[in-house]
């Protein structure tokens, strides 16, 4: 609201003649009454949502990092204790932090790969199909993506269960797959399903995000490169993706913050067995399970920061542009 | 009406509604119903003083007991009972979120008890929970097997015997090797069978903790292990295998020898009756005492169970343990056991006609139960056990030179606060 009366205001100050200030002034009076009123009324609107937002996210954080400096056991509340950062030095100097870390990471710099080039074709085909074929594909290809994480976790698990899984039959022609293939026993297979899982699920997503990006693509671009004899790969690599380059950097933004905060898969499948825990498991075995409150929010805080890093990076060395990708400017 | 009149001067809420009957929430685990009918059958026998209703926790016990201290430690009035797995007694006894037990009531629930559940339903010697339900593991052989192997089972077995029987024959052994609890089951078990323990002083604050693994019970154990998942004898299914994995496995071909609970039983008789399981495997099952690890030296098979607890935070403590009094009596104990397959506390309910029918080994989990080893009793127990998991993890690298030394230096480093789990 303010943004777009500001700049009314100033070009009327600025031309204003002498003879005319006065009533220019008295004019100010009431524009900036209105202006202030219409500040007050965006804030009535805004405020509740404000205030939720405040209430939900701010607040939980603050109370995190503040229970991060004790040592606190639920179980124990009277010996809860002081400790400044020495969750922190705990943490950040125990392999299992790292060793995390680094599983989380791989996990989100695959899973991101695998689905940029995944999504980007769903993207293509999507964005092509014929009129009569968009409706009934574009709801095929979002069905995982509507599907609870949970459930799509046990799913993949049990089709890849020693016990009761068809996997090891449907492939045992492949090298490698025998009947006798305990996936979910060493850390290579379970990532291996791990990011599956993840990818078959999540890819929906990147792919509508990257759909958009290509429906804001300038026909008439296309058709300027195509008129010039650029081959199909040309039109790819020269038009379409550098004009689509904001939305491609948002789809992957996005995705490596989600990936980044893996749970669901893990948690159902190994529950970190097998050198598979991630920085989200690992918080909630200090906070839930153990029912250490302190070291819990600690590896949270830890958390997210990581996640704000993820984010500043992106945002300033790759100079993701949140608005363009919206179609905003 | 009297105590509900007294409750309702602490709260009016409580008593304000039509019928002014208190209720008690009985948190309970999963099973076949069980608990809900004998909640309805005490609710009835009350005549007005009570009412329990049931409400049902999640599938494994890790998560309920994490949501039963996460609702205490909030100093939750919901919870009036609760189906309290024996190890995690302690971890809420310690800060007093059970609440303490009448003397009269105490006597009265101790009687007749099997010393394995009396022993596990006590924290620094003293009851706190009241025995409900009682487990404990069999060994559960292939009649077939056994005899190619030439072991004879009314003997005590040991288990060497049994992996040298595995290896001949080519079969599966069927123990828990997936990373959960019931690794520490088996752990537990092969340390104390071998005589020793697990944690040397479970009642010790966190800092002081001594574990007993670095000793040749512990290195025993450790041997066992490794030995059975170095040689592939538990089945490729082995790291991932809980008590459900191995009772499949055991009802295969490559079925052996397995250590698990009597659930198998009613279980197995039930796939007969669904047409998925052959009648001749049934009968080719027979049932023996757990294996020892040293011959000539009584196993302490893994005992297991429910105990009911009483909340502290409850309106109607009193009442509570009127119903749990009123739960626990031994003929519906009975009756659980041939309805749910889980085997009673009380000595008296294994003579019971219908239960002797059911369970043809009820007699043997009765005296297993009495040789029974609790889990270490401490309030730390989750430390313990997840330490342990963590260090003699996959069984194949368990290696009695370093996993005991690997699980005391991680258990006793989370423990002050020095480590991450």
């Amino acid at each position: 609201v303010t943004a777009e009366t500001a700049p009314v205001q100033g070009s009327g100050t600025v031309e204003a003649s002498a003879a005319q200030e006065r009533r220019d002034r008295r004019r100010k009076a009431e524009r900036s009454d209105r202006a202030r009123a219409e500040a007050r009324l965006g804030w009535y609107l805004a405020g509740p949502a404000f205030v939720v937002m405040l209430a939900v996210t701010a607040y939980p954080i603050l109370q995190a990092v503040y229970e991060s400096l004790f040592r606190y056991r639920l179980t124990a509340p009277d010996e809860r204790e002081f400790i400044g950062l020495g969750n922190y030095a705990v943490a950040l100097t125990d392999g299992v932090f790292w060793q995390s870390t680094w599983v989380t990471t791989l996990i989100m710099l695959v899973t991101v790969a695998i689905e940029l080039v995944l999504g980007f074709a769903l993207a293509l085909v999507m964005h092509r199909a014929i009129t009569q074929l968009r409706g009934l594909l574009r709801t095929a290809i979002l069905v995982p993506y509507g599907i609870i994480t949970v459930v799509s976790a046990f799913a993949w698990f049990y089709a890849f269960d020693i016990n009761s899984g068809y996997v090891n039959q449907w492939f045992s022609w492949v090298p490698g797959i025998t009947e006798d293939l305990n996936w979910f026993a060493q850390q290579g297979t379970s990532l291996f399903v791990i990011i599956a899982s993840e990818v078959w699920k999540t890819t929906p997503f990147i792919s509508l995000l990257l759909l958009a990006g290509l429906a804001q693509v300038p026909g008439d671009l296309e058709e300027a490169a195509k008129v010039d004899g650029a081959t199909w790969w040309q039109i790819l690599r020269r038009v379409i993706i550098p004009n689509m380059k904001a939305a491609i950097m948002v789809a992957v933004l996005f995705r490596a913050l989600d990936a980044f905060r893996i749970f669901d898969n893990v948690f159902v499948m190994t529950n970190g067995a097998n050198g598979t825990r991630v920085l989200s498991l690992l918080a909630y075995q200090q906070s839930i399970t153990r029912l250490e409150i302190g070291m819990g929010s600690a590896i949270s805080v830890l958390l997210f920061i990581a996640v704000i890093g993820i984010c500043f990076v992106a945002i300033k060395l790759f100079k993701v542009d949140l608005a363009g990708a919206r179609g905003e400017r | 009406v009297v105590g509900c009149f007294t409750a309702g001067v602490l709260l009016l809420a409580g008593c304000g509604s039509a019928e002014s009957v208190p209720t008690l929430t009985w948190y309970t685990n999963p099973d076949n119903g069980g608990q809900a009918r004998i909640a309805q059958q005490c609710t009835e026998a009350a005549e007005g003083r009570y009412r329990i209703e049931v409400s049902v926790l999640p599938r494994d016990a890790s998560s309920q007991r994490e949501q039963l201290a996460r609702r205490l430690a909030a100093r939750d009035r919901s919870i009036d009972l609760m189906s309290l797995d024996p190890p995690f007694i302690p971890e809420l006894a310690e800060p007093g979120f059970l609440a303490p037990m009448p003397d009269d009531v105490a006597e009265q629930v101790s009687e007749d008890v099997v010393e394995g559940a009396l022993l596990g339903a006590q924290w620094k010697d003293e009851l706190v929970t009241v025995p409900f339900w009682a487990n404990t593991q069999l060994l559960w052989y292939r009649s077939s097997v056994a005899e190619a192997a030439g072991l004879d089972l009314e003997e005590p077995v040991t288990w060497d015997q049994l992996i040298e029987a595995a290896t001949e024959q080519g079969k599966y052994l069927g123990v828990q090797g997936t990373k959960a609890e019931s690794l520490t089951v088996w752990i537990n078990a092969l340390v104390t069978s071998a005589g020793g323990e697990v944690v040397a002083n479970p009642e010790a604050p966190a800092e002081d903790v001594e574990l007993g693994l670095e000793t040749d019970a512990g290195r025993e154990a450790a041997r066992i292990i490794g030995e059975i998942g170095g040689a592939g004898l538990g089945g490729p299914g082995l790291p991932t295998a809980d008590e459900n994995a191995s009772f499949s496995q055991f009802q295969g071909d490559s079925g052996s020898f397995m250590v698990n609970w009597p659930f198998v039983w009613p279980a197995m008789q039930s796939s007969v009756e669904a047409g998925t399981l052959d009648q001749e495997v049934v009968d080719d099952v027979g049932w023996a005492m757990y294996p020892q690890v040293a011959e000539g030296e009584d196993a302490r098979p893994p005992y297991g169970g429910i105990n009911i607890g009483v909340g502290a935070f409850s309106d109607h403590v009193d009442l509570a343990y009127e119903a749990a009094v009123c739960i626990v009596d031994p003929a519906k104990q009975a009756e659980y056991f041939v309805s749910d397959g889980n085997p009673p506390s009380s000595v008296s309910a294994y003579d019971d006609p219908q239960v002797q029918e059911t369970f043809p080994m009820a007699d043997l989990i009765r005296t297993s139960l009495e040789q029974a080893a609790p889990r270490p009793q401490t309030p730390f127990y989750n430390e313990v056990s997840a330490g342990l998991q963590e260090t003699w993890y996959p069984p194949s690298d368990v290696d009695p030179e370093t996993s005991p030394g690997a699980a005391t230096e991680l258990i006793t480093g989370v423990l002050r606060g020095e480590r991450l789990l």
